[in-house]
């Protein structure tokens, strides 16, 4: 093995570990709970009035309820009670950040720190309904009505599913080659195992009445004013095609110097992990989740110093102190309060980065001039996704964006007639697959109330 | 150290937990097995005429529980011991040799006819045994065959199987009551008259534990029929002290000592039954659910408590809470009470407002000032307690008593007691205000 005794050349290689090891660090983050499990977490519920985490839920499940059926002994109705508010409920149970959404304010967690298992007893009655085979859904009758849902991520599925239930007609139109969006291409390997996300999505789309275009991008082979003239409305559900980038002086195009949500990307599409090369000393700069989830994954190919650089406080960090723990539990390195200023090459290859030293002053974040480098083979850069309008921005004023995204209603109504969208690429996007979920649904019940009104001026 | 030992009709023991007539007091490995734990004494399996009963071959025991799958109740359609006479009577001398000091009772069921019994009290009390147990509530199988709890429901034959009983054998007899049964006061009535020393209850509650709905039948279903059972276990304790409070303070009954039975799992639930009188008690379930072993910590709870308390004897507070059970219409209705949360230990459930809303009174908030907080309203609350039994967090919720005016009514609370007896609602009121019957007083449980 060269690459290990000539530190001029970048070690990068795949099959750093053993089948069984590659295996565990990419098991299931929160296996599923045992039947018995299941009963006693159940039983812990207390059928809260009002329930707290029912608010908390951003796409408002009936917790309480769902919970208390399957105490019941009936988690096909709790599976029922959970899609019928958020389709995508399986994914959620799995993705979910329930400490900070509803499990942090069960009121069993602001009593004894231990909040009732909301996520994992959720994932119980999801995991039971598909393995049943059947859609619990049916459709409404048939309104004749043509809807475009373009991007079939949360957003996106989400939308189409409720509208198909509603009677009208769907096509999806989707970039890539696989539906599920960052489900697919983004999430985390150990959250979403066995091919969860596209087990899910054939589960969804049992609903009926969902065409999909896959290999078909918005602005490159179809386009914003012909769907807008083709189809009764349009969705977009267009997630975050960009990555921020660095901005340094050196160093950012050096083989090595990688997107991190590219990586995960070329990892979930990965069949045999151990074939994905990943570098001895890998430092991924960023303080969200897509940071930690990247460390984590390097860390489970084999990599062995695994650093995640982050420029602001552990504090401000985006990613959850339960994600932190994950990353800090399986070795990574968080270092906190050090922004990139250049990345060191070699031949080309990417040998370390040097970062300086922060301090926050009065809110704001100030460089003190001291300097650290890190030595590394590959540099993950996860410091935040943007939005690209390409397609959006067509046709005579386009459509508005606030804050680099596009702006909507409370509605999810855009500044287009006829155009709503949701998720990732709005204005008030959080990032979060459960908040897209939700956006789609309230994007697909507007669009139902405003067709159905259109009905009704007509027949008067 | 509290001095456990009790005399029960003459017969000691050196504590006051006696296992009842069930399979763990089947055979003498069994019992053997519980005297080595701690047990005082036994109550040997119901023995019956030869030849043997048989049991069915499919299962026999169903069961309810709760979170964790505690077990709640055990219900079973088992009938009296399925071994030759010979064998039993052999091994109970045997052990009561073995074990002198410990209480050796032998439960028994034979038809409803003179002869049987005479016969077979001879024959129980050449083993030694130190008294005798006439099972007269097994509610299945063989109340069939009219024994068991078809004798234990018609007063008349209790008493004249007891009368039986007495005349024929020197040994103390203890009538064993049914509680399946509108009041429980007329069998221990009779079997006071018969001329019994004592009774114990209750046997098992006639029950269906629960309808498989795959085969539309009942549990524990043997070739695709099942029948009731008999229940026991902690779900049938509240109904056994009501039964045992109710012959405590009966006026024919009073001071008869009574063998208390029924769902007794911890130290405390035998606490109880005594304090309503008990001479001691009797338990099934608990040690079918966790062995013998749970005899110890009975002994070492009932201990405790007693030297915390500062009784040296059970007789110390034997009978202390029989004179506190009264009738509904001598209750204090000047006793006003209101609820009271404890907002630092409350966490905000909200299962005390809902209850309250919906089903009771609407005398607690959701929402104060905007904010989720949950608070009494005094001026609806009745003071019923709904929601000190719903609250999930112990003593979140307390009940106070109130005096000077009752915020509900707007009106004075006296500070005398007052009860329905001379109520002007009381269409029989009464022109004197009647307390309660003068509180019966417990004899001495050797007597
Ligand atoms: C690495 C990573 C990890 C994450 N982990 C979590 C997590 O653990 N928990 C959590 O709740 N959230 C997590 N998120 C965030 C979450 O994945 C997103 O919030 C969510 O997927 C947003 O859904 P969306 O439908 O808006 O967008 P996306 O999931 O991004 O889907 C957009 C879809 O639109 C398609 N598309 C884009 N442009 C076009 C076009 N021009 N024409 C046609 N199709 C197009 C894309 O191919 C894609 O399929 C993570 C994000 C990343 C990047
Ligand atoms: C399987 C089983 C068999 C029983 N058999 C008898 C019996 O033969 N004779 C009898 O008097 N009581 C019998 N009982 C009733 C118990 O003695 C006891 O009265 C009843 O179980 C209530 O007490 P527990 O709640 O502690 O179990 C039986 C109970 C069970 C569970
Ligand atoms: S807050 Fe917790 S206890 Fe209350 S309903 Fe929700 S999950 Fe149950
Ligand atoms: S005691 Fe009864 S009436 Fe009063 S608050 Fe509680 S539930 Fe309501
Ligand atoms: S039931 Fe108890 S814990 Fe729940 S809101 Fe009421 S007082 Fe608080």
């Amino acid at each position: 093995m060269n690459a290990m005794t000539d530190p001029a050349r970048p070690d990068i290689q795949s099959g750093r570990l053993p089948a069984e090891a590659l295996a565990r660090g990419f098991s299931d983050l929160h296996p599923a709970l045992e039947p018995h499990e299941v009963l006693v977490e159940a039983d812990r519920c207390y059928f809260c009035y009002d329930a707290p985490c029912m608010q908390a839920c951003p796409t408002s499940i009936d917790i309480p309820l769902f919970i208390r059926e399957i105490q019941a002994g009936n988690p096909i109705g709790a599976a029922k009670t959970i899609l019928s508010a958020n389709i995508l409920g399986g994914m959620c149970a799995r993705v979910c950040p329930t400490e900070t959404l509803c499990e942090e304010v069960c009121v069993r967690e602001v009593a004894e720190g231990k909040p009732v298992q909301i996520g994992l007893l959720q994932r119980h009655a999801t995991d039971l309904m598909m393995e049943t085979g059947h859609h619990p859904f049916e459709r409404a009758a048939p309104t004749g009505r043509r809807i475009a849902v373009v991007g079939a991520g949360p957003a996106g599925l989400s939308c189409a599913h409720r509208l198909a239930m509603l009677g009208h007609e769907v096509t999806i139109f989707e970039a890539r080659p696989k539906l599920g969006g960052l489900n697919e291409y983004g999430i985390a390997a150990y959250k979403a195992t066995e091919d969860f996300a596209q087990r899910e999505v054939e589960f969804l789309l049992k609903i009926g009445g969902i065409t999909i275009e896959t290999g078909k991008a918005l602005g490159r082979d179809i386009h914003l004013a012909d769907l807008r003239r083709d189809y009764d409305a349009v969705f977009l559900g267009l997630g975050l095609a960009g990555v921020n980038a660095l901005g340094l002086a050196e160093g950012e195009d050096q083989i090595g110097t990688r997107d991190a949500v590219a990586w995960i990307a070329d990892l979930r599409q990965t069949a045999d992990l151990s074939e994905l090369p990943v570098g001895r000393r890998v430092v991924v700069i960023g303080g969200g989740m897509t940071a930690t989830d990247a460390a984590v994954q390097a860390k489970a190919l084999g990599a062995e110093d695994v650093t995640i650089a982050y420029r602001r406080g552990r504090e401000q960090m985006n990613a959850s102190p339960y994600e932190q723990e994950v990353a800090a539990t399986r070795g990574v390195h968080l270092r906190f309060n050090l922004q990139p200023k250049r990345i060191f090459a070699e031949h080309g290859h990417v040998t370390g980065i040097e970062l300086e030293r922060t301090r926050i002053e009065a809110g704001k974040l100030v460089l003190t001039g001291e300097t650290v480098t890190i030595e590394a083979d590959q540099v993950f850069k996860a410091i935040g996704q943007s939005f690209v309008a390409d397609g959006t921005d067509g046709e005579g004023a386009g459509i508005a964006l606030e804050r680099g995204r596009i702006q909507v209603d409370a509605a999810r109504r855009t500044s287009l007639d006829g155009v709503w969208a949701g998720g990732d690429c709005i204005a008030e996007g959080e990032d979060l697959t459960v908040v897209a979920v939700e956006d789609g649904k309230i994007a697909a019940m507007d669009i139902h109330s405003a067709l159905t009104a259109a009905e009704r001026v007509a027949a008067e | 150290m509290a001095d456990l030992t009790t005399s029960f009709l003459g017969i000691s023991s050196p504590n006051p937990f006696w296992l009842a007539s069930a399979p763990p007091t089947d055979k003498e490995y069994n019992v053997q097995r519980a005297f080595e734990q701690g047990w005082g004494g036994v109550v040997w399996k119901t023995l019956g005429e030869d030849p043997p009963i048989v049991n069915v071959n499919g299962p026999r025991y169903g069961a309810i529980w709760g979170p964790d799958r505690r077990l709640l109740a055990l219900n079973n359609i088992e009938l009296i011991t399925d071994r030759a006479l010979d064998t039993n009577l052999e091994e109970i001398a045997r052990v009561k040799r073995n074990w002198p000091d410990r209480a050796m009772i032998v439960s028994l069921m034979v038809p409803c006819e003179e002869a049987p019994w005479q016969k077979i009290l001879a024959l129980v009390e050449q083993t030694g045994a130190d008294g005798v147990e006439l099972n007269f509530g097994c509610p299945h199988g063989m109340s069939e065959r009219g024994m068991g709890s078809a004798v234990g429901q018609v007063p008349d034959y209790i008493e004249m199987v007891a009368r039986w009983c007495k005349q024929h054998s020197k040994l103390p007899v203890i009538v064993k009551l049914t509680p399946n049964i509108t009041d429980i006061r007329y069998p221990a009535r009779a079997a006071k008259k018969g001329g019994a020393d004592a009774v114990s209850l209750i046997n098992t509650v006639s029950s269906i534990m629960s309808i498989d709905l795959d085969n539309f039948a009942p549990t524990p279903t043997i070739d695709g029929k099942g029948s009731h059972g008999g229940m026991c276990g902690p779900a049938v304790k509240p109904m056994a002290l009501n039964m045992v409070a109710e012959i405590a303070r009966d006026r024919e009954t009073a001071g008869m000592p009574i063998s208390g039975i029924g769902g007794i799992t911890t130290w405390r639930d035998a606490a109880e039954f005594i304090a309503l009188g008990c001479g001691n008690v009797q338990v099934c379930t608990a040690a079918m659910t966790y062995g013998f072993k749970v005899v110890k910590e009975m002994i070492s709870g009932l201990s405790d408590w007693m030297d915390e308390k500062g009784f040296a004897t059970i007789e110390d507070f034997r009978g202390r809470a029989a004179p506190n059970v009264t009738d509904w219409q001598y209750l204090n209705l000047n006793y006003v009470t209101k609820a009271r949360i404890d907002q630092d230990k409350c966490i905000s459930c909200g299962r005390c407002h809902i209850a309250c809303e919906d089903t009771s009174h609407q005398a607690i908030t959701s929402m104060v000032d905007g904010r989720r907080r949950f608070e009494v309203i005094d001026a609806e609350c009745v003071g019923c307690n709904l929601c000190v039994n719903v609250c999930p967090v112990e003593d979140c919720i307390t009940m106070e008593q109130i005096a000077g005016t009752d915020p509900r009514t707007g009106k004075p609370i006296p500070e005398e007691y007052d009860n329905w007896t001379r109520h002007p609602n009381n269409p029989m009121a009464a022109e004197k205000k009647q307390h309660a019957p003068a509180p019966v007083t417990m004899p001495d449980a050797a007597e």
